[in-house]
């Protein structure tokens, strides 16, 4: 299944919907849109997982560099409806420790910590 | 139980006229830990190498997800291989390169990733085995039990459904030895893979197999559980079990042959 990438902005906010499978292959493109959004210095980033059934490690790294970036500039970078597959693997790898995680993209835009 | 991921059908390997595997039948099945015992010479590493590709069967088949690898061409070959880690027995990393730079390789050459990212998933995967902080570190720096898990990060760089480790703890002493079969267990339970282990040692079959075959003289003498095995009857794995030595048969013109060769019969 090809990766879908749709980028949506509320208010001061950009929301990144994926869709499909997020491997070693496909991850660059969620990249190049992630990237564009912090060389925006968007204020506040939600990426909304919903649709995602499958991250590997290509797919958290480049929600780390995300992170990473949105943060020189003090930026709000957060992480929506992960899906359980998913989950696990932040829970596994930590990460769900470093990430604000929320249960969907509204609610990521409507309250700012968890 | 699921669908078998790797299926190994009447394969026969040879070295030479010397017969090393004489008609392996074996299915691995999705999400288990089976270790392929046996003592020195069985042909326990002949048959991992086999199945990811490193040497060519006299006879038979293997399917690594309904690929047949000899009969595959070298992109539907590559592609189930990529999905494939390989930790090697003596680590086989590159002693010209970082640690950093060995577990990176994989994810240089056969991904579009950026540099970047590449590096986060590096220090991703040291932390998974116990290695944080020793990217920029050389082979020869690393002890015998870190060198292994540096390897074993390597293989783990691409994330495989499939871990193949041959001889995981041979050389380490008991400890490192035991500290690494605890990583593959915790590998196992966090990363869902099928894992196939090639080993003698005893201590880490009980521990990490979910099935155990016995190779003996290049044949499958014994497919079962841990506990399976524990309550078999079958003499060899007694012996294997126990860690009696073979018996000594000396046959005196057999023997006399041996020392001065057939040239002076």
């Amino acid at each position: 299944m090809d990766l879908k990438v749709n980028v949506e902005h509320v208010a001061k906010a950009a929301v990144v919907h994926i869709e499909g499978e997020v491997d070693l292959y496909s991850s660059k493109k969620v990249r190049e849109e992630i990237m564009r959004l912090t060389n925006a210095r968007t204020r506040i980033i939600v990426i909304d997982l919903a649709s995602v059934k499958y991250m590997d490690s290509s797919g958290v790294a480049t929600l780390i560099e995300g992170l990473q970036q949105s943060r020189k500039y003090d930026g709000r970078f957060s992480l929506a409806a992960l899906q359980p597959n998913v989950r696990e693997v932040f829970e596994l790898t930590r990460l769900d420790r470093v990430f604000e995680i929320h249960i969907d993209w509204k609610s990521a835009l409507e309250n700012p910590t968890p | 139980m699921s669908e078998p991921i790797i299926q190994i059908k009447n394969l026969h390997s040879r070295y030479g006229t010397r017969e090393i595997l004489k008609g392996i039948n074996l299915d691995v099945y999705k999400d288990e830990t089976l270790v392929i015992l046996g003592r020195s010479g069985c042909g326990k590493s002949t048959l991992l190498r086999h199945i990811i590709g490193l040497q060519k069967q006299s006879q038979g088949d293997i399917f690594v997800k309904g690929v047949n690898m000899a009969r595959a061409s070298d992109a539907e070959r590559d592609e189930v291989l990529k999905k494939s880690g390989m930790l090697f027995q003596g680590a086989a990393l590159f002693n010209s390169m970082t640690v950093g730079d060995n577990v990176a390789l994989p994810l240089v050459e056969h991904t579009p990733l950026e540099p970047s990212t590449i590096e986060i998933m590096t220090r991703m995967k040291l932390e998974l085995v116990g290695l944080s902080g020793f990217e920029s570190f050389m082979p020869a720096q690393l002890s015998g039990g870190m060198k292994k898990r540096a390897a074993l990060a390597r293989a783990l760089a691409m994330d495989p459904d499939i871990l193949f480790c041959d001889e995981p703890s041979a050389g380490l002493d008991p400890i490192v030895a035991a500290g690494i079969d605890y990583l593959i267990l915790k590998l196992k339970r966090a990363f869902k893979m099928t894992i196939m282990v090639v080993t003698h040692e005893l201590a880490s079959v009980f521990l990490i197999a979910d099935r155990i075959a016995l190779l003996d003289d290049g044949q499958v003498i014994f497919l079962g559980t841990r506990e399976d095995m524990k309550n078999s009857s079958n003499p060899k794995i007694i012996q294997f079990l126990q860690r009696q030595p073979d018996e000594e048969v000396v046959d005196r013109e057999l023997y006399l042959n041996s020392l001065i060769g057939t040239k002076y019969l």
